[in-house]
C-alpha cells in the first residue's frame, strides 16, 4: 500500500513523536451503503481514551495509542508481533458531510460512518416502461 | 501491515520474521489471502505463561480457545458487522472467516487452571505451568 504511506506521510505533520513507539498503519475497510460511507479498521489494544480522530480539509486521521501488556517478571519468549500506535489518513471527498461523522470502537475495531451529503445520494427515477 | 515488527537479538527470529513479512505481501499481491493466523506473543514466567493473541473484532461468544500439555489452540470467526456485497467495498484489507491457531507453549500447563480475558480486541490467557515443569530449588547440605 505505497500510496497510503505516501498520502499518510504528506499529510501528517512534521512533528516528532514524543513517545519512543512504532506506528503501524491499520488494517482498513471501505465500503459503501445507501447513506452513508463506512470505513472499519482493525486497532487491536486501543481503548477509547487512547483514540484521536481528526478533520481538518478533507484529511481524515485516525490515530490510536496502545499500551504495553502488564506481563510483570515474565521474559518474552515468542514475539509474532510487536506493540506500537495505529495511524493512517484518508482523503474525504465534498460528498460526504463532514458535520455526520459518527464513530465507535467495540473489540479493537473503529467504526466510522461517514453520510454521504443530500447531493450525493443517487436519487432513483422511476421508469415507465413504453407499451 | 507494511512496517516491519522486527526485534533485534535472534538472528533466525529475524529470518522468520521476514519469511513472515514476504509471505504477507505476496499474499495480499496474488489472490486472496488465507483465513485470518492471528499472531500470539508468548511470555514465560517461573509459575506460568502468557499468550496475547490480536483478534480485533472477534466476540467473545466466536472465540475457542483449547489446552493440551503444551499445545494451545485458539480458534474463531471473524464476523462482518453487516453484510455488504463484495461490490460495494472500495478497499478490503481486513480478513474475514474462519481461523485456528496453534501455539507451541514453552512448557506444559496445568490445564485446570487457565483463565483468559478479551480486551479491546486483545486475547490474554494466562497459563500456570504444571507442577512438574516449575523450577526447583535444591539446597545444598553442608556435612
Amino acid at each position: 500500500m505505497p500510496a497510503e504511506r505516501e498520502q499518510a506521510a504528506a499529510t501528517r505533520s512534521d512533528a516528532e513523536l514524543t513517545r519512543r513507539i512504532r506506528e503501524f498503519v491499520p488494517r482498513a475497510d471501505i465500503y459503501e451503503t445507501d447513506k452513508n460511507l463506512v470505513l472499519v479498521a482493525d486497532m487491536p489494544g486501543v481503548k477509547p481514551e487512547g483514540l484521536d480522530i481528526g478533520l481538518e480539509k478533507n484529511i481524515l486521521t485516525i490515530h490510536g495509542r496502545t499500551e504495553a501488556p502488564d506481563v510483570g517478571e515474565r521474559e518474552l519468549v515468542n514475539a509474532e508481533y510487536e506493540l506500537g500506535d495505529y495511524h493512517r489518513a484518508f482523503t474525504l471527498s465534498d460528498e460526504i458531510d463532514q458535520d455526520k461523522i459518527e464513530a465507535s470502537l467495540k473489540d479493537g475495531v473503529l467504526t466510522l460512518r461517514l453520510p454521504k451529503s443530500e447531493k450525493a445520494r443517487v436519487k432513483k427515477v422511476p421508469v415507465k416502461l413504453g407499451q | 501491515m507494511v512496517a516491519f515488527r522486527f526485534r533485534v537479538g535472534d538472528p533466525w527470529r529475524e529470518l522468520r520474521h521476514l519469511q513472515r513479512e514476504m509471505n504477507e505481501i505476496l499474499e495480499s499481491a496474488f489472490g486472496p489471502s488465507e483465513p485470518a493466523r492471528p499472531a500470539c506473543n508468548v511470555w514465560e514466567g517461573d509459575e506460568d505463561m502468557l499468550v496475547t493473541c490480536e483478534v480485533p473484532g472477534v466476540g467473545t461468544g466466536d472465540l475457542n480457545i483449547s489446552v493440551m500439555g503444551d499445545l494451545l489452540t485458539v480458534s474463531g470467526e471473524c464476523k462482518p458487522a453487516e453484510q455488504v456485497e463484495e461490490t460495494a467495498y472500495h478497499r478490503h484489507e481486513r480478513p474475514t472467516g474462519t481461523f485456528s491457531r496453534d501455539v507451541q507453549l514453552p512448557a506444559r500447563s496445568d490445564t485446570e487452571h487457565v483463565d483468559a480475558e478479551f480486551n479491546e480486541g486483545v486475547l490474554t490467557i494466562r497459563l500456570p505451568k504444571a507442577a512438574e515443569e516449575k523450577p526447583r530449588k535444591i539446597e545444598v547440605k553442608s556435612v
